[in-house]
């Protein structure tokens, strides 16, 4: 394995509890436990799965006030951060001058600063973005010594209300301090598997005494990064560089719902006329479940066509795999919106073979948040 | 029994050959989820693609080991794609071969130097 792959606090753990570890965006991240991907992932939807997510990148953004703070990180993206109230976080995303994604993140009003969770793929391309366009006023900085966990599942409530009562009464999108394994833990009730569960942010050196402590617990087992991409498919949440990149508007990924309502009648962000254009008029091209018939999985890159014989194609697939949820295989990819109705029938391109594939409504399963 | 390098074991059994993939190969491809059979009666040459098999995490073709005849499919396996984690030399088997040229089973490991070959 390369040299310059970064470990994150975890790595001995993750060793220890027998993971396959494997390079993930500069980082050297475990994919699977021995129980294997199928079982981590239904496990998961059923008790608690633990995941390390420390290879995600935190950004504490600071000012005098957190209204100047908002109104410059406006600047960067479509959102509405002004009137976000203090512990609550946003799904939000960084936009180009073509109105295509950078990067898609979580930021939360923590009262004197904003704490943004960018994907580790994108970490240095976002911290520099931040810097370079956020005035002199604001202070960026890159937090290199906390760990990130995430526990998700139905069980996640339990097993955390076990060492901190208070995250019971968390809502969905709340964000809290709160002292969890001797360690200030930044606690978000959000994740990325559609499950109820909670993000926690912890310093290095306790990362590991409470992942350990939270393993103790009968319902909770490691969870790797595979079964973290099954369980976000059937989700319907989008993987960037994949489902969402520099080219694909957030209007086409169907993400208008992120972008609030002042935001889309003020602009003032990059890429604005493209996105206000597509808002009103409609894109080319839709991000749509595709639900293949067969029991073939529909992978990244297969071409879509509308018939078996059609030359040209109509769209590509671009996360594909087998849910283990549903039992079947799912995808999810960008069709011609002429072609993005729910049960509009199509074909798959599979080595060479037309299979028919139906576009569905996504998620595929879920959510199961607590509003 | 006899394995090749591409982790795929031949057994010979009443002048037919039964085709299977290794334990070894089974674990490294993780849980299996689809798999695709040749066509019973359909004639393949030695390194021709005669199945496909997809796990969570990618598809591989699966080369035909010999020359000969298809003359029997797992069906099960297709129905139950995990039989072939669960038994990979026994129930999980793919297909039989009726051979046209036997002796191409020499080309191929026996137990002993295949385990070395994965240790």
């Amino acid at each position: 394995m390369a040299k310059d792959l970064v470990r994150t606090p975890l790595f001995e753990l993750h060793l220890k509890h027998g993971a396959k570890m494997v390079p993930f965006a500069g980082f050297e991240m475990p994919v699977q436990y021995p129980q294997g991907v199928l079982k981590e992932h239904l496990h998961t939807r059923q008790k608690a799965g633990l995941f390390d997510v420390s290879h995600m990148g935190q950004v504490i953004l600071r000012a005098k006030g957190y209204t100047q703070l908002a109104e410059e990180f406006e600047k960067l993206l479509p959102m509405e951060v002004k009137s976000l109230k203090e512990g609550r976080q946003r799904y939000g995303f960084f936009t180009n001058d073509k109105g295509g994604i950078k990067d898609d993140i979580m930021f939360a009003n923590r009262g004197d600063h904003i704490f943004v969770v960018v994907n580790a793929a994108c970490i240095e391309q976002d911290f520099s973005h931040m810097r370079e366009n956020l005035s002199q006023n604001i202070q960026v900085k890159l937090l290199k010594n906390r760990a990130l966990l995430a526990l998700q599942g139905p069980r996640a409530e339990k097993v955390l209300a076990e060492h901190h009562p208070a995250v019971r009464d968390m809502a969905f999108m709340d964000v809290e301090t709160l002292p969890i394994a001797g360690a200030e833990c930044w606690v978000s009730r959000a994740g990325y598997t559609g499950e109820d569960g909670f993000e926690i942010s912890v310093p290095e050196a306790a990362a590991t005494s409470l992942a350990n402590s939270l393993l103790e617990h009968e319902d909770v087992e490691f969870i790797g990064l595979g079964a973290r991409d099954s369980l976000r498919l059937e989700a319907g949440l989008c993987l960037y560089g994949h489902d969402i990149n520099e080219d694909t508007s957030p209007i086409e990924a169907g993400l208008t719902w992120a972008i609030q309502s002042r935001r889309r009648v003020e602009a003032g962000f990059p890429g604005a006329t493209r996105i206000q254009e597509e808002i009103t008029s409609g894109p080319v091209k839709r991000r749509v479940g595709i639900l293949p018939e067969g029991r073939a999985p529909v992978r990244e890159g297969c071409k879509i066509y509308a018939s078996k014989t059609a030359e040209d194609a109509i769209g590509a697939v671009t996360s594909g795999g087998f849910g283990p949820t549903l039992n079947t295989p799912v995808s999810m990819g960008y069709v011609r919106t002429p072609f993005a109705a729910n049960d509009t029938a199509l074909f798959a391109e599979v080595r060479g073979k037309r299979l028919p594939v139906k576009v569905v409504k996504l998620p595929f399963t879920g959510p199961n948040f607590k509003r | 029994m006899k394995f090749t390098e591409e982790h795929e074991w031949l057994r010979m059994e009443d002048s037919v050959v039964i085709v299977g993939i290794t334990e070894h190969a089974s674990t490294q491809l993780g849980d299996i989820v689809f798999v695709e059979l040749p066509e019973e009666g359909q004639t393949l040459s030695k390194d021709d693609e005669a199945a496909v098999i997809e796990s969570v995490k990618a598809a591989s073709d699966i080369l035909c080991p010999i020359d000969g005849e298809v003359v029997e499919v797992n069906q099960a396996i297709v129905d139950e794609p995990a039989k072939v984690n669960e038994d990979p030399l026994g129930a999980g088997w793919f297909f039989k071969i009726a051979p046209s040229d036997i002796s191409q089973m020499d080309d191929y490991m026996d137990e002993n130097t295949y385990n070395k070959l994965i240790s």
